[in-house]
């Protein structure tokens, strides 16, 4: 206002000053001349004042609006910018791109036939809010899991209140209620601009899918699978639905996609369906068979995650403890009392389905101390062997083998060492000692402030931990977790898979303890990224300050510059696509079920179909069209042909059988599993 | 944006004063300055402000400075205000009726089902031409409509349907938006659902036992199945939230077209396999209660504004302000022509044409509304909170006033729209079958670019039309067949708009009928409940006076509303348009004319009985900007907020029945209104 002002006033003086000669009434004139002179005291006071303050104010307020000035311009000029201009510079540089699969197929003349069915995994899904407490006012169906994930830096604490679901139960705390994001834009996009499902569904739709042919079928991905339909009904809802688009699309069965974790819950979704009506679905003896043409698993975990083991004891990962090699301290330290860490602990321990991937079938799959089915793994040799040079026999012998079945080693030389060597003493029965009763930790509530240091000895002085004895470890480290976790998944080896007790639903996401449906005609992919090494085994020490901290973290310091070695950080790696290694992912399709055996009775056929992973030459192809990694494999374009192929209608011999680039075969025949 | 090009503006035609000023002013302020006030400080800032002046222009602080000064100036005071309202506690809203609810111990009980209306639903684009690249699963309709301003022809282009199928013209495809997306907000900050699904939540609803049935509401009702399978998943979803709930019937809630959409729905999933196949009692079975918010059973007398030249109330007010604006050819731009041709593929605006004809809507000389009074409908509602002492008075009034002929739906002229029938120029048979036969077009090759039927009639039969001078429901049917023979010929595949005679007659079996309330019977399912919600005290467009264009341009539609026409001040035409009560789209002759006389009882459009409730909702306009569009508006989609609307909701879907919540509630004539029509129930 006072510019405003202070741009009038000089006009009047412009007009006026040529004029008072004139024959006006005079007397107004004068009038006038008084007020002018008072406003322009007023005015000279003003605009003095506003001279004076010109210095930091107003260039503050000016380089204020340069900045919007710029900003909207920019603004403008991206809004104008044609859609195809990114697409252009990019292939100025990189040279012409392939056509979107969809497009080739398009030409080919594909047309959309089967209704598809999206399952997504683990984290990918977006997570929305129902109904919170005071401080999450304003987020009313706002997502708090995916999109832009703002609420986590505004209201960090008030963001894991939510996030967390109740200790004993393993459902909504009392008083907030966060549900599943329903609908294709569940899992289109992860963050924005993050692809997750919407390059599938983009190239689905150029051969004509759309809504009504393709349904996302989002859960709740924290609950356990059979809370799922306690809480949400979903996978009523997902039964309910594929029925429908079997029957509006002329009675073309439906082509299952499932993702990550999404293998396990539509597992669990087979046996639920065709379960009697309490428990299960109420389906029939036949509903997979009348319903499923196709189940394309993608990236499946089917045997579980080492990432799952590490997650659940000290809440880190490789990223996480890079992160701790790099910057020490930062996430230790308890600076601004954040405890990041334990805080993320505390959340995700309340999450049941963590529990679903910890890794299956024991040491008969994962190896016992001086044996794992891929010991003999040289990550150099198999890059020759890519190359299409001959196999050379002789390095096989000349590098040590890694114990990859030692899944936990306190200490590097641990890990390393003959079996014979290590002295282990039994944790099972020890005293976890008293609580150092340690109030000020309280508000972050892991279950090692359970645990005193008696405890936390006598899990490091049994040295070295296999796939069976991780179950134990976690027992007895987190034993109200897994007594929680252990209602709803089991982790073993199914002896007699006749035996009744087999019908109970905790059993049905492992599929070394189900029976596949009844269903010949239906066929099963597995289908996944090689060539990325994968977390397989850890190193791990105590953490020195064992104060309010989680006592034990993933030994970075100890690496090994050999190439072929694999262990690096404190990780041992094995051959995979980032998160699931080969053998979880490809070992039933390869073994377990092939043919008729025991856990796939009417002998429905499978197929392997690897995708080697290619790194995006540039920045400009963003993730790339030939990832192998576990989530960007979702726009990988040879994966999204196959799918689309068969999503037209095309078996599994059309695509061309097993794809294989990995030794998952040699690996499986060393696994002794009865069949 | 606007506020900068307009300083732009400013600095760019004065550049120069703006410097002389300042230089000017300097030396004047000075002297002005030692003589009021001496004082040294000042004086010495003065002078050092003379030094920097000098310098200034050197380092060329000028108008584009102070440009970015004053920018950067309203955006400081702008976050700071914006920061200072949402720190302020006090500014919150009233408590939400949800909060209350759920204190007084309701808890979700029946599912609930909700149905869209016509233009609120979003659209979304699934496959398009070249120029619509970059826009897959983007919605067209919907959101913050940018692509309207980008690309205008690409986006008209897209959202037109087949001219002759009615369905998707070749290589686009554009469906609705699922899920309670579609249609919580029109447009960023624009309410239409979301006020009622916060609330639902607060008493435990969520996404398992809601769902919106959004569907593509430019479809006729069966294409929406045909296409899309629409139905069959709403049907489905009934049946799966009926199952996963506990055995509880769900609660429908349609709003505007919706409900005449779900009408049709009640109709489909009955009738036997080739549509629903449900069973006779699956109504009866699924469905506890139908709320109808602002139902539009009978039509509205808008759409015959719109097909006739695609204009409403709004476009005429525009038109009177700035003619010459929408239709002149600046730019080439043709709005109303583009507007026309691309509404006129919708079949669904064909539903929403008045229905039953004169029986109903009234005739030359008659109709059920004619003793509206019309100064103010809020003057009137006073009058019946104190009845006692006025009623006389307003009796005088009734007896003074001439009734208002809101049967002629169309008239061409003021004059024509009051005069008495005997003086009208008798309808010429003669002349409409001349129309009909020489209907040839002037085909002018340069006109081709935008399709509207016009095109092909020539001046000849256009007069005519005009000549015809008062249309009442019945001959305006006839007079669109004639305007826009294709359209109709399409929707009338769809739709129907009499009567019926005779219910049992085999030929009501066909979908046409459905979603005609006078058509069809409902369901065998006496435990149900049918509400009619909706708000009164707005003016409502019913009828209208017409001239004929001025220009002859070829690609004018022929026809516009006159604006110039306005009555007295007592009377109800204004702008060209009469005016009854309503909620600004619907009158409530066609929200509610159904449930309270049509279907009270058991009549034979409701065999079985299904009770009827009433609930009128006093419009009250927002008191100041603060409050939005207002928690007590009667409005049309407005109403989708009103407090007391959302309330008697609420405890409907918390399981209580039409006479816990009070029966009627009435603030209109509609019982008198309805009472006058002559309908055979």
């Amino acid at each position: 206002m006072s510019l405003l002002r202070r741009r009038k006033v000089p006009e009047n003086e412009i007009t006026q000053v040529p004029d008072p000669n004139s024959d006006g009434n005079e007397k107004e004139k004068e009038k006038e001349k008084g007020k002018n002179i008072i406003d322009k005291k007023k005015e000279i006071r003003k605009s003095q004042k506003q001279q004076t303050n010109w210095n930091c104010v107003d260039s503050c307020c000016w380089f204020i609006g340069c900045i919007c000035v710029v900003w909207w311009v920019l603004l403008f000029l991206y809004n104008m910018m044609p859609y195809s201009f990114p697409q252009y510079v990019a292939e100025v540089i990189t040279g012409p791109m392939p056509d979107p699969p969809g497009v080739k197929l398009q030409k080919e003349g594909l047309k959309a036939k089967h209704p598809v069915v999206f399952v997504p995994g683990i984290v990918t899904g977006g997570l929305e809010l129902w109904e919170g407490h005071q401080c999450a006012d304003g987020l009313f169906r706002k997502r708090l899991w995916g999109g832009t994930f703002g609420e986590v830096y505004k209201r960090p604490l008030c963001w894991v209140e939510h996030m967390s679901l109740d200790n004993e139960t393993g459902l909504d705390p009392p008083g907030i209620r966060v549900r599943p994001v329903t609908g294709l834009v569940a899992a289109d996009y992860f963050a924005p601009g993050y692809f997750v499902w919407a390059v599938l569904i983009a190239n689905l739709a150029r051969i004509g899918y759309e809504e009504k042919t393709m349904y996302m079928a989002s859960y709740d991905w924290r609950l356990s699978f059979q809370n799922t339909e306690v809480r949400d009904q979903s996978l009523s809802r997902i039964k309910s639905n594929i029925e429908l688009m079997v029957a509006t699309n002329g009675g073309n069965k439906a082509i299952i996609i499932p993702h990550s974790m999404g293998v396990l819950y539509f597992l669990h979704f087979m046996k639920w369906v065709e379960a009697p009506a309490p428990m299960g679905g109420g389906g029939g003896p036949d509903w997979c068979a009348k319903h499923i043409k196709t189940v394309v698993n993608i990236g499946g975990p089917f045997l579980g995650v080492p990432k799952a083991i590490s997650g659940l004891f000290s809440a880190e990962a490789r990223d996480i403890a890079v992160a701790r090699a790099i910057a020490p301290g930062v996430l230790d330290k308890d600076l601004f009392h954040i405890q990041t860490l334990q805080h993320i602990m505390k959340m995700t321990r309340t999450w049941d389905s963590t529990m679903s991937m910890i890794p299956k079938g024991g040491d008969t799959i994962w190896g016992g101390l001086d044996w794992a089915p891929e010991e003999s793994y040289v990550p150099s040799k198999r890059r020759q062997r890519n190359n299409g040079t001959n196999e050379d026999e002789n390095t096989e012998s000349k590098v040590k083998r890694i114990n990859y079945g030692r899944m936990i080693s306190f200490g590097k030389d641990v890990a390393e060492a003959h079996s014979s060597e290590i002295e282990r003493i039994d944790f099972r029965d020890a005293v976890k000692g008293s609580n150092v009763a340690n109030h000020t930790c309280r508000d972050v509530w892991t279950e090692y402030h359970d645990m005193g240091f008696g405890g936390i000895k006598a899990v490091a002085e049994y040295k070295a931990y296999t796939a069976g004895d991780i179950l134990d470890l976690l027992q007895f480290v987190a034993p109200k977790m897994m007594k929680r976790g252990s209602a709803h998944f089991s982790y073993g080896i199914a002896d007699n898979l006749e035996d009744p007790k087999y019908q109970h639903y905790k059993y049905w996401s492992n599929p070394l303890e189900t029976k596949l449906p009844n269903a010949p005609e239906m066929e099963i992919f597995s289908m996944y990224g090689v060539g990325i090494p994968t977390e397989r085994a850890y190193v791990y020490r105590l953490t020195p300050a064992a104060d309010c901290y989680i006592p034990f973290q993933i030994d970075t310091s100890a690496g090994e510059n050999d190439e072929d070695r694999c262990l690096k950080d404190g990780v041992f790696t094995i051959e995979g696509d980032e998160t699931v290694p080969v053998l979880s992912a490809g070992f039933m399709s390869a073994k377990g079920w092939r043919g008729k055996t025991r856990f796939n009775p009417s002998g429905i056929p499978t197929y392997i179909r690897e995708y080697e992973h290619a790194p995006p030459s540039s920045l400009l192809e963003g993730r790339g069209t030939q990832s192998g990694a576990h989530v960007d494999i979702m726009g990988n374009f040879a994966l999204i042909e196959d799918i689309m192929r068969i999503a037209a209608g095309a078996k599994g011999e059309e695509l061309g059988g097993d794809l294989v680039y990995s030794d998952i075969f040699k690996w499986s025949e060393k696994i002794k599993l009865p069949l | 944006m606007g506020s900068i090009l307009r300083f732009r503006k400013l600095c760019f035609l004065e550049p120069v004063k703006c410097s002389e000023l300042s230089e000017k002013k300097a030396p004047i302020k000075f002297d002005d300055e030692k003589k009021s006030f001496e004082i040294p400080k000042n004086e010495n800032k003065g002078l050092l402000e003379e030094k920097k002046r000098k310098k200034r222009p050197n380092k060329e602080w000028r108008c584009i400075d102070s440009c970015c000064w004053v920018i950067g100036y309203i955006c400081t005071i702008w976050w700071l205000l914006l920061f200072l309202f949402h720190c302020l506690p006090g500014l919150t809203v009233p408590e939400p009726p949800g909060t209350r609810l759920q204190r007084e111990g309701l808890t979700a009980l029946h599912p609930v089902v909700m149905v869209p209306g016509i233009v609120t639903g979003g659209l979304e684009l699934w496959e398009g031409r070249p120029c619509s690249e970059g826009l897959f699963r983007r919605r067209l309709w919907g959101g913050s409509f940018t692509e309207i301003f980008r690309r205008p022809m690409c986006w008209l282009e897209h959202l037109s349907l087949d001219n002759e199928t009615g369905l998707d013209p070749p290589g686009i495809r554009v469906r609705a938006v699922p899920g309670l997306v579609a249609a919580d907000y029109f447009a960023p900050g624009y309410f239409v659902w979301a006020i009622l699904i916060e609330n639902l939540a607060r008493i435990g609803y969520e996404g398992k036992n809601m769902y919106m049935a959004a569907y593509d509401w430019r479809l006729s009702f069966q294409n929406t199945e045909v296409r899309d399978q629409t139905l069959s998943r709403l049907k489905s979803k009934i049946e799966l939230m009926y199952v996963t709930n506990g055995n509880k019937k769900v609660v429908v809630v349609p709003h505007s077209m919706g409900v005449i959409y779900f009408l049709h729905f009640l109709k489909w999933v009955e009738a036997p396999p080739p549509m629903g196949g449900g069973d006779p009692g699956w109504c009866a079975k699924h469905i506890k209660a139908i709320m109808n918010i602002g139902p539009a059973f009978l039509g509205v007398p808008k759409t015959v504004g719109n097909i006739l030249s695609a204009e409403t109330k709004d476009v005429a007010f525009i038109r009177a302000m700035a003619p010459g604006l929408l239709d002149s050819e600046i730019l080439g731009l043709q709005t109303l022509q583009h507007v026309m041709r691309v509404s006129r593929t919708w079949d669904s605006i064909i539903s929403l044409i008045p229905k039953g004809g004169e029986t109903i809507w009234g005739n030359l000389d008659w109709s059920p509304e004619e003793y509206h009074v019309c100064d103010s409908a809020k003057k009137k509602y006073e009058q019946a909170l104190d009845n006692n002492e006025n009623n006389s008075d307003s009796r005088m009034r009734f007896q003074i006033q001439e009734p208002t002929k809101y049967g002629r739906i169309i008239s061409f002229g003021k004059l024509v729209s009051n005069l008495p029938s005997s003086q009208l120029p008798i309808r010429d048979s003669k002349k409409q079958e001349f129309m009909r036969n020489h209907s040839t077009s002037n085909s002018n090759g340069a006109c081709r670019g935008v399709w509207t039927e016009y095109d092909e009639m020539n001046r000849e039969n256009i007069r005519i039309i005009a000549e015809n001078k008062a249309y009442t429901m019945k001959s305006l049917l006839d007079l669109l067949r004639v305007i826009a023979p294709k359209m109709m010929k399409r929707a009338e595949a769809h739709f129907s708009h009499g009567i019926a005679e005779n219910l049992d007659d085999p030929k009501y079996n066909h979908y046409k009928y459905w979603s005609n309330p006078l058509e069809t019977k409902l369901p065998d399912a006496p435990d149900m409940e049918i509400y009619c919600l909706y708000g009164v005290g707005i003016p409502t467009e019913r009828s209208y006076v017409y001239k004929q264009s001025s220009s002859s341009r070829c690609n004018s539609i022929p026809f516009q509303i006159d604006s110039s026409a306005d009555g007295s001040d007592n009377s109800c035409l204004k702008g060209g348009v009469y005016f009854v009560d309503g909620d600004e789209s619907v009158p409530v002759l066609s929200a509610g004319f159904m449930c309270a006389k049509g279907w009270r009882g058991k009549t034979r459009f409701n065999p079985s009985g299904i009770s009827t409730h009433v609930r009128e909702y006093k419009h009250k306009a927002p008191e100041n900007l603060l409050q939005g569009r207002g928690s007590e508006s009667g409005a049309h989609v407005d109403i989708m907020g009103n407090v007391a609307l959302i309330e008697d909701v609420l405890r409907v879907a918390a399981g209580a029945s039409g006479s816990e919540l009070g029966r009627d509630r009435i603030y209109s004539d509609i019982m008198k209104m309805s009472k006058k029509i002559n309908i055979r129930l």
